[in-house]
């Protein structure tokens, strides 16, 4: 059988236009068109690309190696030159581009030495109507070596709140070191020696057990045997304020 | 040549000049040109951060110096990172409040309240999940993972939609309005494949944020990781963050 002309003519066209399209799709097209690699690659090119604005800690210290080390030995070594002078990248490539600022007010140091409640026990905060009202902080303290006048000898310098609750409370009398051990270091480093926590029930029991001859605790005695289990007090009872909500 | 056949060539010409002079445009510009600085291998890192919960004192630097860093609109309610308060009354409500879009008073002090139970800060960013579902649902790819395991956005794909920022179960992106792209935290991306820090962790004052690679066998991250009980926002998603809080409260969503 013979095809009709007019078939062929057709089947012809429709090769070449196969043909062609294929042709555009694989070899003439950029392989970018279809691909999102190249459009990433760009984004990371160009992310890459952004300026800087905060410099760093090590461009700083090239030339102020003096004011990075009285810092790095105090209480602010690890906080950023850039936290407290701002972003300074302009001033690490050119010196004269633009100073760094010098925040001197209030303000500046109370955004976090102010007392708030959230944050973490131990971190020093003040009261800022209390503590020297209107007088600028850095007249007194050096913000690149902030001693505060000597190193807290009381718990209360730094855990005032704690101290406060307990000051109202049935365990008045009892000192912090009657229940924590800690060590000299905790005063100077606070985090690289933490006070202890009692571990075990006898340390209450000494005074709350049945067999107990402290008058002090004659109205909290309790059963070590039969009451609370194999718990630590602690984990019930809030022993700065005992009389308090349990757990 | 007369009329007809003018109109004949120039109907073929100009398309066929337009779709060429697109391709050459197209074949020119956007293949990959040095994709990366020389001497960084994204495959080499896997960055992270580790966020200690317990050090965060809520100061708002890392806020500030976030903005500063990546041009974020000022306005008080675009974030690529802020801070939450989070307070836990004994009757077991527990309230979050966003610290960074308000100016502090620092004259009033707020006196501790005796039904409160914990109150702590949580910072808050782009969790740069592995299995992130933002890049899941963009409809034209304009947002991708890096070898490096940090999500970017391409601004130029970019088409404003918006899926990303409802996808997103942290609530880490936001639409610029400058750009009318979505935006979000980038680690700093071109801060630390310079080997710097991302600007947040740079001035923070007690560390609560550090920055590190997973991929570095005694890296900062690495022995955050292996000191602390760290855990991650919403692991039932099984979006795999890659920040990692320490001394995280079970409230914390």
């Amino acid at each position: 059988m013979k095809l009709p002309e007019q078939v062929t003519r057709l089947g012809i066209v429709i090769a070449v236009l196969l043909a062609v399209v294929l042709a555009l799709r694989f070899f003439i097209l950029p392989a970018s068109l279809f691909s999102a690699k190249p459009h990433q690659a760009a984004t990371v090119v160009r992310e890459m690309a952004k300026p800087l604005h905060h410099a760093g800690v090590a461009s700083c210290r090239k030339c102020h190696e003096e004011q990075f080390e009285a810092k790095y030995a105090g209480y602010h070594r690890n906080i950023g030159c850039e936290n407290c002078h701002g972003p300074s990248a302009r001033h690490a490539a050119d010196e004269k581009a633009e100073l760094p600022k010098k925040p001197k007010d209030r303000e500046f140091c109370l955004a976090c030495h102010a007392y708030d409640a959230s944050r973490p026990n131990g971190f020093p905060q003040v009261d800022p109507q209390q503590h020297n009202p209107r007088k600028r902080c850095v007249a007194c303290h050096d913000p690149h070596d902030p001693v505060p006048d000597e190193t807290p000898t009381e718990c209360g310098g730094c855990h005032g709140r704690i101290e406060h609750t307990k000051a109202l409370s049935a365990h008045a009398l009892l000192a912090c070191t009657d229940c924590h051990k800690v060590d000299e270091q905790h005063m100077v480093h606070p985090r690289s020696a933490l006070p202890t926590k009692p571990q075990d029930r006898e340390a209450c029991g000494r005074c709350h057990g049945l067999d107990s001859a402290d008058p002090a605790a004659s109205k909290a005695r309790v059963d070590f045997a039969s009451h609370g289990g194999t718990y630590v007090c602690w984990e019930c009872h809030y022993a700065h304020l005992p009389e308090g909500p349990r757990k | 040549m007369n009329k007809r056949d003018f109109l004949k060539e120039a109907i073929v010409f100009f398309p066929a000049a337009g779709v060429l002079s697109a391709l050459t445009c197209e074949a020119a510009g956007k293949e990959p040109s040095g994709s990366a600085a020389p001497g960084y291998d994204p495959t080499d890192h896997w960055y992270g951060m580790g966020v200690d919960v317990d050090k965060c004192i809520g100061c708002n630097r890392c806020v500030e110096a976030c903005k500063a860093e990546n041009n974020v609109p000022d306005e008080p309610f675009f974030f690529r990172t802020w801070i939450e308060r989070y307070t836990i009354t004994s009757d077991g409500e527990t309230t979050v409040e966003c610290i960074s879009n308000k100016p502090r008073s620092l004259d009033q002090v707020v006196p501790a309240d005796p039904n409160v139970v914990r109150t702590f800060f949580v910072p808050k960013l782009c969790n740069q999940c592995a299995h992130p579902p933002c890049v899941q649902v963009c409809p034209v790819g304009a947002t991708f993972q890096t070898k490096d395991g940090v999500v970017l956005v391409d601004e130029k794909r970019c088409i404003g939609c918006r899926y990303c920022i409802q996808a997103c179960p942290y609530g880490a992106r936001y639409l610029n309005p400058n750009t009318r792209t979505a935006d979000k935290c980038t680690f700093c991306y071109h801060r630390i494949t310079k080997g710097l820090v991302p600007a947040c962790v740079e001035v923070c004052p007690t560390e609560a944020r550090i920055f590190g690679d997973m991929k570095g066998k005694a890296d900062r991250l690495v022995r955050f990781e292996r000191a602390n009980v760290v855990s991650v926002l919403k692991p039932d998603l099984n979006t795999e963050p890659k920040v990692l809080y320490a001394s995280l409260d079970g409230e914390v969503r």
